[in-house]
Formats: structure tokens, C-alpha cells, sequence
């Protein structure tokens, strides 16, 4: 019992802050040889320790468990003869001692086979799915066939199901057997007992103070915690960014007291990473590489979004988008008044019932045009005369490959193809600014909003 | 009866009463008693215990009994709700009719159940597999599935005698319909009710419209007998129902514990506390696995330090199993998608349930977050990875197939969560900032 207790303890401190799921799963579990639910189904945000907890347990009281990543196995026949072959798992050396299974009904009758073989049938056999949501995209029988698995094969089994996605939204048809549903629950991130930074504190850098390691998480959680709560992609910036904050402490400029200085010093960068490796704009290579050569003093390379936007096209492929892009957002009837040499204006009248309808061009999408009425508006923003020879039309197919313009595919119309802009309006006003067109105040509709 | 193969009982007994020490027996015993419970709230429980359907079980035995002694075929439809005890009582019956020599001899029985056997080839195959024919049908092949079925029925005949009589159990008797021209039933139904060889059909399903399903050929060929199994007892019984899966009833163990268990159930079936829960738990669902769900629960919080079964593990119990999913999931997203989250709450409202897309959304959100708090506002890049978070657990959905080529900021969504769950998330919400919360309560219309 005390070796239990040993265990127990073990646990927790390898899994902070997930007490109460783990004695709820060691209670479910039980005796060795206890019958359990048929099936659990654990559920819970990324990072909360549902694996991890789960195939510890399974692992450290040595349980015959079979651990299979739903992803892996795609289709239903790896799944069949994964779980066989991993129960199978000593006497398999050689690819043709490998079972083969390809339907439930071979797969219940094996399994059952095989655990007698094994001498495992006297004891509960776990079979953790992880990923489960994945098992909704096959075959039909799959799902509810695994949930009842302790009555088809009538052994002592439990299926173990993992998701980030809830129950609910498992149940299609019938035929299901309902598992006992399991939450592990978020960390909480409350002012005093934050438990987001307790597990990153159990990696901290052992050549610096606790203390400083902890405040320097508070710092990054109130960059962080606002956008993200997912415990593996904060840990990852706390650790990528962490030397930066350290370096004034290491070249002497501050101590490890003057928490302001630090902040001070720390904050743009936190900031820009939340531009960037956040949202794996760059790599943390790249990122890495990016701080290492501002500390030196050159010009960075790469600078996340604003890289993007910058695209190096030819003159008059950057007309065409800008035109394809007019095109897209501008309603047709609207041409007349923005591109024709005299245009009226529009009366008091007509300004007050477009109001409603002003709302939403830029929220609904880009609109399919027609080639001729880019070409239209092409000639009309471009200065000077161009001929309609075959290189512009060329640089519009370029355009669609580049997959800046999209092609609408109306199928018969092979003489008058349509097209859409598939670029956001940033792009585009980056773009008509290195030709000195302004997009923004004399072309297009637009909603007050923007 | 209960039948409890549990090794190392005896010894356990004489340990106690040798060494006379009262912790480690109790202990034991406890255990003990948790292994029978479990074992009753599992899938495949030993001893079937079941509640009612005295007459159609009656009905039943009286049907397979025909077959089993004098060869007379029939199809039988047994139709009732899931877990309403449909094959437990095939089960028992079929156990009970072994017991009688002169039909254990003669009487075969075939399982399929339509989770397993998903087409006509892997169900011939299987019904070859239980009758053991494997070798009698060797490497022949066959025209169709018909001939197949015959010769495996022939196969049977021995000698002079008439062939043995088969007990076919179809579990999930649906999912046979879905087959292909429903081979499998047809020659089934064909051969009971032409009598080439003496079969019973008994066809196991929750679905009351089942008849409706089968072809015309097929249905003219089934006899159209059905029993219903309809749960439909009172909260009474549900509740001696209850307490009598609590009940230990042989005694594998020291009596004292058991005795001294028994009364603690007895006690807990007078609580008001526990009738409570049961009550609650039977206007939501009268399903007895359900039950089992609850009372699993208990049992499995038991240990050496909490040993009787309390009132407020009933009500932990009802809590864990009744705990909302998407609330709970709520609770853990970052406040910038919960803000997303209230946005398309508003979206959905100001139009009346039409779907949206981001930069709606997204609109709406900057439109709170510059004029109306002192948050934050955050890049679209970044609030864009937080709607995808969204997406990816399913709280939002795409109203189009995921095949169509709009962009993503453009692509039409809804909401999947009620506006309840939103209010419940954010009062339990962590920290929440007050000005979220009143853009929340703040009606848009």
C-alpha cells in the first residue's frame, strides 16, 4: 500500500495541479484485475496533461495498455492492427510474424486470441486512443463498436478515448454506448496562485534564481495570457525569449532586483514576438538568428508580416492586382462614377439610401469579375497607353499562380474567364504605394469603417 | 444468484480468523465487494438481474423452445429502447434452455451483431466460424450467397436425423437492413419461414421502425412477430432497482462486513438526499445504464479510509456526470477568444441567425475594443490564430463544406454555443474583466 502511496505521490509532483483528475482516474481504474467503465472519454484543452497523465499511470503500474495516436493510424485497418500488433508486442521480431486484420470482426476475435495468448485476460486491458475525434471520419461501426468493446469481446477491457472536442459532438446515429466523461480541467490563472506559472517554474534554468526565473514568467504572461492560454506555446516563448531578458544581468547594466529596468528592456521584445514566432511567421531559428544580428548591429533580415507584404512584382502586374482588386470590392455600377473622365455626382438623395447598403463590401469578400472589366479598369489607373499585347495577359495567368487572383470557375465561358483578388487590403496599399497610386482616396468604395 | 469467481476468497476467510485482526479483513472484504459491484455495472455482467417482462420473456422462451425440441422454425423481432435489458433476457433464456441435456446437444447457436459483421462475406464467414464448418466447406466455391448458406445447412444434417435446429441472434438488427439487397435477411427469413431447416431469427433492435426498412420481398417473408421491451416503470421500482444492485446478497466474504454493508444501503434507500438524485436522474433518463454510470461512480470512490457509500458521493456522482462540456471548455480559453466568442454572439443576434465570417467578427471586436475598453487591441494576424482556435474546437462551425475555395476571413460560420452557456462561462470565469462582461450583457438590438 505504501508503494501505492509512493506512486501516488510521485505523480503529483511530476503533474502539478492535477490532483483531482488523478486520483479520479486511479479510482476508476482500481484493482488490477477490477472491471472499469467500458470506455472513458477524456476531454480538455491542449496541454492540460490528458496524455501525459494517462499513459504515466499506464506505464508506472506496468497495466497492459496498448497507446495509439488516432492520427497515425488514418485508416481502420492500421487502427485494428496496431492495437493487435502492440499487444502482441515481445514475440513480434520479424514483419512476417505481423498480424493481419482488416474488419471489426477479425479484429474483436484476434484481440480476444490474443490476450488469452498473453495470459493478460485476467486483467484489465487499456486501449487509449488518442486524438479521437478522428475516429468520427471512418467507417461507420468503428466508433460505437470500440465503445461497447468489453461486451463484444465479453473481456475485461476499457477504451480510453482522448479529445480536445466534446462529447456532444461524437454522436451521430445510434448504436452508442455512452463512456463516462472525464474533464480535465484549464489551469486557473488567478492573481495568487497562478498555476500556468507554477508548471513552467519546474524547468526553470538552473544557473539563475528561482525568484528571478518567476517574475520574469509574470512578465511574459501578461504579454501572453491575454491571447493565449495554452501551456505548451507559452512555455515555448518563455524559453525562447529568456535569454534576452537575462543579458542586462549578465553584462552588469542591471541587477536582478531592478525589475523595471528589465521590463523595459524585455517588453518591445515580447511584443514583437507576439507578432511573430506566435504566429510562426518565422521559426524560432529564424527568430534567434533575427535577435542575434540586431545585437550586432545589421539591418534584421526577415521582419514577420510586414516581409509578407512586400512582394517584388513587375509594373504592370502590380496594376493588374491593384485593378483586379477595384474589381473585386468595387460594386460594377460604381465604375462609371470612379473611372469615367465626367462623372456626375451623386445626388443627396441617392447618398442617403446607399447608406445601408455601403456596410459591407469589405466584410462579405472579394466578388467575381469578368476579364473585361479588370482590363477596363486596368487602363483606365494606368498612366500613359499600353497595348492589350499577349505579355499582360500573360502576367495575369502568373498572378493566378502566384495565387494573388483566383480563378472563378464558370465553365463554360472559355472567351471571358473570371477572376477574383484574393489579396487583403494591406497588401494592396503596400503595393500601389512603390507605384505611387492612391488606391485609398480616389478609387475605391468604401465603408467609413476601414 | 450471483456468482462470484474471485480467487483466493477461501483463504482470505481463514487469514481472518486465524489472525483475528480486523483492518486487513475488512479491507479485503471491501474489496471484494467492489470487484462484484463493478462487475455488475460493467458491460458484461455475469448474472443478468432483471426487472419485469415476465410475459415477454415467456413469449420468448415458449418461441425458441419450439425450435430448440421440435424443430419449428420462426423469426421473432425483439424492439425496445437501449438498455432496456433486450439481450440480457435472450441470454438468459438461451441459459436456461442449455440446461436441459437433450436440447444442449442439439440446439446451435449463431451471434452476429451488425457492428461487427459490416457486409454479407464477413457474416457468412462468421456464421461458418460458429457452427464450425470450417472444414466441412474447405475450398468449395460457390455461385451465391444462397447456395453457400444451404450447403452450410445441410452440412448439419447428420445421417437419417433432420438437421439441428439453429438459435440465430441478429444484435443491432438495423444495420443488416443496410446491406446490399439484404442477402443475409432474406435467406435467413426464406429458410424459417419455407422450412428447409429449422431455424429460429430472433433480431435484436432499438428502432420501432425497423419493418419499415425491409424490402417487400423480405418483409413478406419475415412472420411479423415483434416483443416489445418498453422500460416502463415508475420511480419506484427504479429506485429498488437502485438498491438492489447495491445489495450483496451470497456471502463470499465475512458476513459482519457484509451485514453491516447491507444496512448502510438500506439506509441510503431511506435518505432523502439520494432519492433526490435518483429523481433527478430518472426525469432525465431512464436508461438503467446510466444508473450504472452513477453508481460505478460510487462504488469507485470507495477505500479502505471511506468505506460505506455516502449521500454526497450520489451527489458528486449526479455532478461529474452531468457537468455541461462546453461551458467547461469555455472556462479555458484566453479572454481575447472569448471576446471573439461574445462578437459572434452579438453578430448572431443583431442578424437574426445568419451565419457570419471573420472579418465581421473581427469588425465587431475592434469596434468594442477601441471605443468601449481599455484593452488591448490586437493585430488581425493574431486574432485571426485565436478564431482558428475556436474553429479547431469545434465551438464555431463552418456553415459551408470545408471543400469550397473563399478565403478563410470570408468563409460563412455559425455559432455553436447558446447564449446560456456564454453567461454561465463568464461567471465563472477567472478573472474576467468587468467591461467584457458588460459587453456581453448589453443587448444589441
Amino acid at each position: 500500500m505504501t508503494e501505492f502511496d509512493n506512486f501516488k505521490e510521485d505523480l503529483n509532483k511530476t503533474f502539478p495541479c492535477r490532483q483531482s483528475q488523478i486520483n479520479l482516474l486511479l479510482s476508476l481504474f482500481g484493482q488490477r484485475h477490477q472491471y472499469t467503465y467500458a470506455s472513458l472519454f477524456i476531454y480538455g484543452h491542449t496541454g492540460t496533461g490528458k496524455t501525459a497523465v494517462t499513459t504515466y499511470i499506464l506505464n508506472h503500474l506496468k497495466l497492459p495498455h496498448v497507446l495509439v495516436n488516432c492520427v497515425e493510424c488514418y485508416s481502420s485497418r492500421f487502427l485494428y492492427e496496431m492495437i493487435l500488433n502492440s499487444l502482441h508486442v515481445n514475440s513480434v521480431t520479424e514483419s512476417s510474424d505481423l498480424v493481419k486484420c482488416d474488419n471489426m470482426n477479425d479484429f474483436v476475435r484476434m484481440f480476444k486470441q490474443v490476450s488469452e495468448e498473453k495470459g493478460i485476460d485476467k486483467e484489465t486491458i487499456y486501449i487509449v486512443l488518442d486524438k479521437a475525434e478522428r475516429l468520427r471520419e471512418m467507417e461507420m461501426n468503428i466508433l460505437p463498436a470500440f465503445l461497447r468493446l468489453q461486451e463484444l469481446t465479453q473481456q475485461n477491457v476499457c477504451v480510453l478515448l482522448l479529445s480536445e472536442i466534446v462529447w456532444e459532438k461524437f454522436r451521430t446515429g445510434s448504436g452508442y454506448c455512452e463512456p463516462f466523461v472525464l474533464h480535465f480541467s484549464d489551469y486557473t490563472n488567478g492573481k495568487y496562485n497562478n498555476q500556468l506559472i507554477e508548471i513552467m517554474m519546474l524547468d526553470h534554468p538552473t544557473e539563475y534564481d528561482e525568484n528571478f526565473y518567476r517574475l520574469y514568467l509574470n512578465l511574459v504572461l501578461s504579454v501572453f495570457q491575454m491571447v493565449c492560454r495554452n501551456l505548451k506555446e507559452l512555455h515555448h516563448l518563455a524559453r525562447l525569449n529568456f535569454q534576452r531578458y537575462a543579458e542586462p544581468v549578465k553584462t552588469g547594466e542591471a541587477t536582478a532586483e531592478d525589475t523595471r529596468k528589465l521590463w523595459k528592456n524585455i517588453e518591445p521584445h515580447l511584443k514583437k514576438a507576439l507578432q511573430t514566432v506566435y504566429l510562426r511567421e518565422v521559426s524560432s531559428s529564424q527568430w534567434e538568428k533575427m535577435q542575434q544580428s540586431i545585437e550586432a548591429g545589421q539591418p534584421p533580415a526577415l521582419q514577420g508580416l510586414s516581409s509578407r507584404s512586400h512582394v517584388e512584382l513587375p509594373y504592370y502586374s502590380k496594376f493588374l492586382l491593384i485593378a483586379a482588386y477595384l474589381a473585386s470590392y468595387n460594386p460594377a455600377k460604381t465604375d462609371k462614377r470612379f473611372f469615367a473622365k465626367h462623372a456626375g455626382k451623386m445626388s443627396k438623395q441617392s447618398k442617403l439610401l446607399k447608406k445601408h447598403e455601403r456596410a459591407s463590401n469589405h466584410m462579405l469578400g472579394p466578388k467575381p469579375f469578368a476579364l473585361d472589366r479588370m482590363m477596363a479598369i486596368f487602363y483606365s489607373v494606368i498612366e500613359g497607353r499600353v497595348a492589350p499585347t499577349a505579355n499582360i495577359f500573360m502576367q495575369i495567368s502568373s498572378l493566378v499562380s502566384l495565387n494573388l487572383l483566383g480563378h472563378v470557375a464558370s465553365d463554360d465561358q472559355i472567351d471571358s474567364p473570371k477572376y477574383k483578388c484574393l489579396v487583403s487590403l494591406d497588401f494592396i496599399k503596400s503595393v500601389s504605394r512603390t507605384v505611387n497610386f492612391e488606391v485609398m482616396r480616389r478609387h475605391l468604395y468604401l465603408n467609413c469603417d476601414i | 444468484m450471483f456468482l462470484v469467481g474471485i480467487q483466493g476468497v477461501p483463504s482470505v476467510e481463514e487469514k481472518s480468523k486465524t489472525t483475528k485482526e480486523v483492518d486487513p479483513g475488512e479491507i479485503t472484504s471491501l474489496q471484494n465487494v467492489q470487484d462484484e459491484l463493478r462487475l455488475r455495472f460493467c458491460q458484461n455482467p455475469l448474472s443478468p438481474a432483471l426487472y419485469g417482462y415476465e410475459k415477454e420473456r415467456r413469449q420468448l422462451f415458449d418461441l425458441i423452445k419450439r425450435t430448440a425440441s421440435t424443430g419449428e422454425s420462426n423469426s421473432v423481432l425483439v424492439i425496445g429502447p437501449r438498455g432496456s435489458g433486450k439481450t440480457m433476457t435472450l441470454n438468459s433464456i438461451y441459459n436456461e434452455l442449455i440446461e436441459d441435456d437433450n436440447i444442449r446437444e442439439n440446439l446451435l447457436q449463431v451471434k452476429l451483431n451488425g457492428l461487427l459483421q459490416t457486409d454479407d462475406k464477413i457474416a457468412l464467414k462468421e456464421i461458418t466460424r460458429q457452427l464450425q464448418l470450417e472444414n466441412t466447406l474447405g475450398d468449395k466455391v460457390f455461385g451465391s450467397f444462397a447456395e453457400t448458406l444451404q450447403f452450410l445447412l445441410d452440412a448439419l444434417k447428420c445421417g437419417s436425423q433432420s438437421s439441428k435446429p439453429i438459435l440465430f441472434i441478429l444484435e443491432e438488427f438495423d444495420m443488416f437492413a443496410h446491406y446490399k439487397n439484404q442477402t443475409l435477411l432474406y435467406n435467413l427469413f426464406d429458410i424459417a419461414q419455407s422450412d428447409q431447416a429449422p431455424i429460429c431469427v430472433v433480431g435484436v433492435t432499438c428502432r420501432l421502425d425497423v419493418i419499415e426498412l425491409l424490402e417487400k420481398r423480405v418483409k413478406s417473408r419475415f412472420s411479423h412477430r415483434q416483443v416489445y421491451f418498453l422500460n416502463n416503470y415508475n420511480f419506484e421500482n427504479y429506485c429498488n432497482i437502485c438498491m438492489s444492485y447495491l445489495r450483496i446478497e451470497s456471502k463470499p466474504v465475512s458476513s459482519d462486513f457484509i451485514k453491516e454493508w447491507n444496512k448502510q444501503v438500506e439506509k441510503l434507500s431511506k435518505d432523502g438526499t439520494v432519492r433526490d438524485v435518483l429523481q433527478q436522474q430518472f426525469n432525465f433518463n431512464k436508461d438503467i445504464r446510466a444508473l450504472h454510470h452513477i453508481l460505478m461512480y460510487v462504488v469507485c470512490q470507495l477505500n479502505e479510509t471511506h468505506t460505506f457509500p455516502t449521500p454526497s458521493d450520489f451527489v458528486e456522482a449526479m455532478k461529474v456526470t452531468t457537468t455541461d462540456s462546453k461551458s467547461a471548455m469555455l472556462h479555458g480559453i484566453s479572454i481575447l477568444e472569448l471576446c471573439l466568442i461574445i462578437a459572434m454572439k452579438h453578430l448572431t443576434d443583431i442578424y437574426d441567425g445568419e451565419p457570419f465570417n471573420f472579418e465581421m467578427v473581427y469588425s465587431e471586436y475592434a469596434k468594442f475594443a477601441q471605443k468601449r475598453s481599455s484593452m488591448q487591441m490586437y493585430e488581425k494576424a493574431v486574432v485571426l490564430k485565436a478564431f482558428e482556435h475556436l474553429l479547431a474546437l469545434e465551438l464555431v462551425k463552418s456553415t459551408d463544406g470545408s471543400g469550397t475555395r473563399i478565403q478563410k476571413e470570408y468563409r460563412l460560420m455559425s455559432l455553436l454555443i447558446h447564449p446560456s452557456q456564454i453567461t454561465d462561462a463568464l461567471q465563472k470565469y477567472p478573472q474576467c474583466p468587468t467591461e467584457v462582461k458588460q459587453w456581453a450583457s448589453t443587448s444589441v438590438i
